[in-house]
């Protein structure tokens, strides 16, 4: 009975979270991610390095006594370190029980993009947006929508360049 | 191990309840095998049991649980109403210890939520077998000296099973339904004891048990912890009473009886009383508790050692955060001693064990446990009861005796193996003592030659040294391969889960007087007493436990070799030095070598020098995962975890052992 009724609440938090992207900049274009994954927006804090990771894990971070280790998007898509500011934000977010902080320039917003109005990201290169899931289409701008998982789990490629080197 | 909380809190009380129960029924049944004998008090305790796991697993759906408790109950149900002295007790708690290693393997299916799939039916089956068998052979016996079938009954009840009070109820003449009236009776002395009996036997449903009662009387035979007077008193109450016969039962026969009860009865409490005053609460729970300390501690730091706080006199609110300190570490520690649990249940488990074996090889072995109230950290009481195991067999396989071979050699019959467990300092030690053989040198030598495990001159090698070789992997002395050890995977298996711990392993023995192996073990693996250093930014904290000597280098003891590998030279012993900045590319403005300071940290028997650019001091550290997501991109990490200091920074911890392992130079 409990349960049934957890379930509809379930359904109802999922149905509410649909569509919803949460968008934030990096240098000049506008990136979204679904909101499902998004745990909670900070600022930037204190990063302690661990040796020996590629250059953009950052290193790890105490959120309220919990460990969780910080990403770089920036160095993530091989774009230059910008250094942070009052505007940066860490973005957690939380997949299958893996948390991770994600270092972006700024957050915008949380926009409602309607299935409809994405579409699948052009075959521009084997490798050169594999972090991209689809476009969005807001207005009359567009919004690249990240692949939160591979984002986290696609690093097998760079630790292979990592080892040869 | 990490225990997740199950979805259904109805099956977790089922696994709890009955994991306990099964383990009382072990204990039982080992403590009245050694006593030979099942006294009556037992025979009940064990029937309960049986009945309390039939009804739950029933409820849960565990139907094969369920009837094997059924079929269990019925044979220790007729055990209690017969007589038990024609009855082979060594078949029984054979059969029953088998009903209990069914119980566990499925409990333990149920535990990693795979199906209860196990069949109970052989076992099942040979269980009716024996009490047909008992059932058969008790009539035989009986029907020897068949008299008058109710003296004969109430000869096999009073021998059974003699009781402190006698009562003989006689109602009224012409009150009718005198058996009506004896079940209120006994309906009433429920409420006073339940261990009773009562002649006739089938009041309600016998229509004879009418005229019996007028006869003879209405018979009950009780234990009671009320005084006669009290008794009395009770009985006196019974409407249509005639007359009361209340004999308080002294004999001797009875006396003796109860001793035996109160011996075995108290055995049985050492064992159970560690459970009833515990509740259980799930790990994951404590986890959070003790981060949560930890964040206070943290939390609190910022508080008192606020920025905004500087330059002001504030002497009421520096007395006010000193007291909130020592609540803390108050509770700090509180919640440290909640994690540790005493080492008696993995004992204990061992009685069993040994009973086993000895009946297996046929050698005549006394455990003796000491310090089994020593407590450890439940994870660590986890990874310990394995290597305890192989341990035991081993010392009973190979170290001690046969009979024949004890008596030729002067020994008492009986080998005794001792398992005692002790705190030092912040270190738990076990030991596992026989006073068997012992081990024997050149056979080990033999076998290490033959596998080539000798790398030093054999004449420099000291007994300790070769001693130490049985924990090498794929080593045996064992020629023959027994259904308990010989395969040459136990010592090391022993060594490598001990080692995990973070503990050690170390043996020693005399020829022909035995052997003692000692396990070392860190009391918790949540805390560890660390030394923080700092490098740039960064800080680390080493094991104490790890470092020998930290030192400031003088710039001619540092040697470089051509290939440009630094090394120091102290007391006339030549280092490997690491330097943490260059290891790890860490930006630092101490690099000049005599600006900074030396730790020499040892491991296995191998030391080298950590270059750091200052110590920050000591202090007992709470340790914590690297985030899973680390260790899965960075899987030989350096580090063993991580840990928060005071000012909320976050310091990593290293793996001394992996340090030196992977010579980063």
């Amino acid at each position: 009975m409990e349960n049934a009724v957890g379930q509809e609440i379930d359904e109802q938090d999922e149905d509410t979270q649909k569509d919803k992207f949460l968008t934030f900049m990096l240098g000049k274009e506008f990136y979204g991610m679904e909101i499902r994954h998004v745990t909670e927006i900070i600022g930037i804090q204190p990063i302690t390095e661990v040796p020996e990771l590629p250059e953009y894990i950052r290193g790890i971070i105490n959120l309220r006594g919990k460990i969780i280790p910080v990403m770089d998007v920036r160095l993530r898509f091989k774009k230059p370190f910008k250094e942070y500011n009052d505007r940066t934000c860490v973005i957690v977010i939380d997949i299958d029980d893996l948390s991770a902080g994600l270092i972006v320039d700024s957050v915008s917003e949380v926009i409602t993009i309607p299935e409809s109005d994405i579409v699948p990201p052009p075959d521009i290169k084997k490798t050169g947006n594999r972090f991209i899931k689809g476009i969005g289409k807001v207005d009359n701008d567009v919004k690249m929508l990240l692949d939160c998982e591979k984002l986290l789990n696609e690093n097998d490629v760079e630790m292979l360049i990592n080892f040869n080197n | 191990m990490s225990e997740q909380p199950s979805n259904e809190p109805m099956l977790e009380i089922y696994l709890y309840e009955t994991d306990q129960l099964i383990e009382q029924l072990e204990n039982i049944i080992i403590v009245s095998e050694k006593a030979g004998n099942y006294t009556c008090e037992t025979v009940n305790e064990i029937f309960r049991i049986m009945h309390t796991i039939k009804g739950s697993s029933a409820m849960m759906l565990f139907n094969q649980i369920s009837t094997l408790a059924h079929a269990l109950e019925d044979l220790f149900f007729f055990i209690r109403e017969e007589k038990k002295q024609y009855i082979n007790f060594s078949a029984i708690s054979d059969i029953v210890l088998d009903g209990v290693d069914f119980i566990k393997v499925e409990l333990q299916k149920i535990k990693r939520n795979d199906i209860a799939d196990g069949k109970a039916d052989n076992l099942i089956a040979s269980i009716r077998d024996l009490l047909s068998y008992i059932k058969r052979d008790s009539k035989v016996k009986e029907s020897l000296n068949q008299n008058s079938v109710c003296t004969k009954q109430e000869n096999a009840l009073v021998s059974t099973s003699p009781k402190e009070f006698q009562a003989v109820i006689r109602f009224e003449d012409g009150c009718e339904m005198e058996n009506i009236r004896a079940y209120s009776v006994i309906h009433n002395l429920k409420q006073i004891t339940e261990d009773f009996y009562y002649i006739p036997e089938d009041i309600i449903d016998d229509d004879n048990s009418s005229n019996i009662i007028q006869k003879n009387g209405f018979k009950i035979f009780f234990n009671s912890d009320k005084t006669y007077e009290e008794l009395h008193d009770f009985f006196s109450q019974i409407i249509f009473l005639k007359d009361l016969e209340l004999v308080h039962n002294n004999s001797q026969d009875c006396g003796k009886h109860e001793g035996a009860n109160n011996k075995s009865q108290e055995g049985m409490k050492t064992c159970t009383n560690t459970h009833q005053s515990m509740i259980s609460v799930s790990v994951s729970k404590l986890d959070t508790l003790m981060d949560l300390v930890g964040e206070m501690v943290i939390a609190e730091a910022m508080v008192t050692q606020n920025p905004d706080l500087k330059n002001l006199e504030l002497p009421d609110f520096y007395k006010a955060a000193r007291q909130m300190r020592k609540i803390h570490n108050e509770i700090q520690q509180m919640v440290m001693s909640i994690r540790m649990v005493p080492l008696a249940t993995s004992f204990h488990k061992m009685h069993r064990l040994v009973r086993d074996m000895c009946k297996k090889l046929d050698k005549k072995v006394e455990l003796v446990l000491i310090g089994e109230d020593t407590e450890v950290d439940k994870n660590i009481i986890e990874h310990i009861s394995d290597p305890l195991m192989h341990l035991i067999r081993n010392s009973i396989d190979h170290g001690i005796e046969t009979t024949k071979e004890r008596l030729a050699s002067g020994k008492t019959e009986r080998g005794t193996l001792t398992l005692e467990a002790k705190n030092s300092g912040s270190d738990v030690l076990i030991m596992v003592k026989d006073d068997g053989q012992g081990l024997d040198k050149n056979s080990i030598m033999n076998k290490a030659r033959e596998h080539g495990l000798i790398h030093k001159p054999e004449n420099e090698m000291l007994d300790k040294e070769i001693y130490n070789l049985i924990f090498l992997p794929g080593f045996t002395t064992n020629n023959n391969i027994t259904e308990f050890s010989g395969r040459g995977v136990g010592m090391d298996v022993v060594a490598k889960s001990i080692e995990a711990v973070g503990g050690s392993v170390s043996v020693d023995s005399t020829e022909g007087k035995g052997t003692v192996i000692t396990l070392k073990i860190p009391l918790t693996l949540a805390i560890i007493d660390g030394m923080n250093i700092k490098v740039g930014n960064s800080r680390f904290t080493i094991p104490t436990t790890a470092i020998k000597e930290s030192f400031r280098p003088v710039k001619k003891d540092l040697i470089t070799d051509p290939d440009e590998n630094e090394m120091i030279m102290v007391r006339g012993i030549c280092y490997p030095v690491y330097r943490l900045h260059r290891i790890y590319k860490i930006k630092t403005e101490i690099t000049e070598f005599d600006r900074g300071i030396l730790l020499m940290v040892e491991q296995d028997e191998k030391s080298i020098c950590i270059f750091a650019d200052e110590l920050l001091g000591q202090q007992q550290v709470v340790v914590k995962t690297l985030p899973p997501y680390i260790k899965k991109i960075y899987q030989n990490s350096d580090f063993a975890g991580c840990t928060l200091l005071g000012d909320g920074n976050i310091s990593l911890i290293f793996d001394v052992s992996r340090l030196i392992l992977t010579n980063k130079i």
